[in-house]
């Protein structure tokens, strides 16, 4: 683990396509992303920007008709990409879990909540009263209240909040080093979101994992994160910290998706404001800016320069791909 | 002035088990009550907001209010027509007043009809055979911001956004002066929304309808409603202007409705009040005040005592035993006057 600064996770100029009737739709292209130790990184971006699909290859989950172009994945210094089923195993479930967005559907409906969570600790040499002492004492943990007596009840028995904390202890039971959460909140209610937020904010200060939280929801990322990574149709328009991000945007889909949020609109208004244009079709990535068809400001560099990642300012860790922010040329006026 | 819409002591009930395993297993009253009780009025273009959690009734509401569901008790009165207990017959020329749109839009769409057939079939339905119905379509697609390009169009090749307009042109096809909207920006990203909610503003200057809007987002509210009211259980804890809400919260559940949407600015890192545990099963009411199981402020006499619904100002009213910013309300009220 030399070369990686100790990162947890390093995603290093990834692309990926899927194979479709249509053609290849190019559903990552160029992605960078770290995750360092104990820290809550989140990702946000529309429908279709590419968020899960770049959750779900971090731990080698792809659907077939995926097909990885060029770059790697680095979990704890070693490529993803090239590791076999076998050795892929070893991770899922243990250095790095995964939780999802339908607690209704994640979990084995015939089965009883406290046999599941046994069943995955099969890895683990210990006698079965010992792993159902585990299960038990993690229910607890997530706030389900009279654990021991509840691993006997079947997934059914559960409300949503209540079935997203159980994927939550599961998830955890392995204490990993990182921890997926695929918009664990959006199918829950407000109410219910608020407190799965702060249970996932104080396991990871006890377990001191990393969580990669998918969102797309600026409010719940600004909240619970640390830092955030916004993508827009299958690229990485701008990271760094969340405070730096949300208080100096930098990349004109940053700074617009920031002012469409009625939550920020502190006057009344019967006229809210939106991003104009379409989403382009990832099966045909035009040259250049990805978005800049829907740009206020696009110049034209942006139609024939795809942007790199520039710093914003002399943030080390704040990044954008703007040519705005192109420091050494003098067209931004 | 009269309302539109006045809907009093609305009540909705479902069975919740045969009348034989009830006689069986010894249940008197074997119903779950989804509405107990709502009482509002719409005013002719006023928008009213309808906030609630799941499973909280709001729903329940607009459907029992189109006949879709059989109202147990209370008026429901149109335009001064009362509309419980009508037949099918003569609940048909009301629904040409009252337009529903339903939440998912993709899912209320036919796979197998044009978007041209779909925007059209009010007329059908309703038998207004003389009229031009290409031409009509044409003026209810650009109504809603789409080009006649999409008349041949099916809804698989429509997007989210673009399939809720074809939603809305249906609703507004007849000339409505009512429109139910339930969740109409649900699964809609932030950019979308935006363009959603704008259109209804828009169509409600020009047609001047009056919309009901069904939604758990506050933040929608805020923005596009004259008045509100937030549903717990099937009932109103709160109602009122939406601005007066906003500013003064009287029930705890609102103040923890309202501290529970999250700003996208790190920086005001806000008291968020964490309700303990889950919505109660309508099976299993509690008793006094129904929200004493999660109130924060909750006191021996909420848990017996049920509240009533008091006037804190004009056109606002709230159930709990202990309101909320009372105080700062009156002064606010008492420096306007």
């Amino acid at each position: 683990m030399s070369a990686n600064d100790g990162n947890v996770l390093e995603v290093r100029d990834l692309s990926l396509d899927f194979g479709s009737p249509r053609g290849r739709v190019h559903a990552l292209r160029n992605i960078n992303l770290d995750v360092p130790p104990g820290r809550i990184v989140g990702l946000v971006g529309e429908s279709g920007s590419g968020k899960s699909t770049l959750a779900v290859a971090t731990i080698g989950l792809l659907a077939g008709n995926a097909e990885v172009v060029g770059g790697e994945i680095l979990f704890e210094g070693q490529d993803i990409l090239k590791m076999d089923e076998r050795e892929l195993r070893k991770i899922r479930g243990r250095r790095a879990s995964m939780i999802f967005q339908d607690p209704m559907t994640a979990l084995n409906p015939v089965r009883s909540i406290g046999t599941q969570m046994i069943d995955i600790q099969y890895r683990d040499e210990i006698s079965t009263t010992e792993k159902r002492k585990r299960a038990a004492e993690m229910l607890g943990r997530v706030g389900i209240p009279d654990p021991e007596s509840r691993l006997a009840a079947f997934p059914h028995q559960f409300s949503g909040g209540m079935r997203q904390r159980i994927c939550i202890a599961m998830a955890l039971l392995a204490e990993p080093a990182l921890l997926l959460a695929d918009e664990p909140t959006t199918a829950l209610d407000a109410t219910l979101e608020v407190q799965i937020i702060g249970l996932l904010r104080k396991l990871q200060q006890e377990i001191g994992c990393s969580i990669l939280f998918v969102s797309h929801h600026l409010g719940t990322v600004a909240e619970l994160c640390d830092d955030v990574v916004v993508m827009y149709a299958g690229e990485v328009v701008e990271r760094g910290s969340i405070a730096e991000v949300f208080r100096n945007p930098s990349h004109p889909y940053t700074h617009a998706l920031l002012e469409c949020d009625p939550g920020r609109i502190k006057k009344k208004t019967r006229h809210l404001p939106t991003i104009p244009g379409e989403v382009p079709d990832t099966l045909h990535i035009p040259a250049g800016c990805v978005f800049r068809d829907r740009c206020p400001r696009a110049f034209d560099r942006c139609a024939r320069e795809n942007p790199p990642e520039y710093e914003v300012g002399d943030n080390r860790g704040h990044l954008a791909r703007c040519h705005l922010l192109d420091t050494e040329s003098e067209v931004t006026s | 002035m009269s309302a539109l819409l006045e809907v009093r002591d609305l009540q909705v009930r479902f069975r919740s088990m045969g009348p034989l395993r009830a006689r069986l297993q010894g249940v008197h009253d074997p119903f779950i009550d989804a509405v107990c009780g709502v009482s509002f009025d719409i005013r002719e273009g006023e928008t009213l907001g309808l906030v609630g959690e799941s499973g909280s009734g709001k729903s329940t509401v607009a459907r029992a209010i189109d006949g879709l569901i059989p109202v147990h008790a209370g008026s429901v009165r149109f335009e001064g027509h009362e509309l419980t207990g009508l037949g099918r017959g003569h609940f048909a020329p009301f629904r040409r007043d009252i337009s529903l749109m339903f939440q998912d839009p993709a899912g209320s769409l036919s796979p197998r009809m044009t978007v041209r057939s779909l925007v059209t079939e009010p007329f059908r339905i309703h038998g207004y055979r003389d009229r031009n119905l290409k031409a009509e379509a044409s003026r209810l697609l650009e109504l809603v911001g789409l080009g006649d390009e999409f008349a041949g169009r099916f809804p698989h090749q429509l997007s989210g956004g673009q399939a809720r307009r074809v939603g809305l042109a249906r609703a507004l096809a007849l000339d409505p002066k009512l429109i139910l909207a339930d969740e109409p920006t649900a699964g809609l990203d932030v950019s979308v929304q935006g363009e959603a909610l704008n259109l209804l503003a828009r169509v409600q200057d020009q047609l001047g309808v009056a919309i009901l809007i069904i939604t758990h987002n506050l933040n929608v509210v805020r923005h596009i409603t004259d008045r509100m009211a937030i549903m717990y259980l099937g009932r109103f804890v709160e109602q009122g202007g939406t601005d007066d809400i906003f500013k003064h919260p009287h029930h705890p559940y609102t103040e923890a409705l309202l501290s529970a949407s999250p700003e996208p600015d790190p920086e005001t890192a806000r008291e968020r009040i964490e309700l303990k545990g889950e919505i109660p099963s309508l099976m299993n009411r509690p008793t006094g005040c129904e929200f004493h199981t999660r109130c924060p402020y909750a006191t021996d006499r909420c848990r017996t005592e049920a509240p009533a619904f008091t006037q804190a100002s004009e056109g606002h009213s709230y159930t709990c035993h202990f309101p909320l910013n009372l105080a700062s309300a009156a002064k606010t009220a008492g420096s306007r006057g």
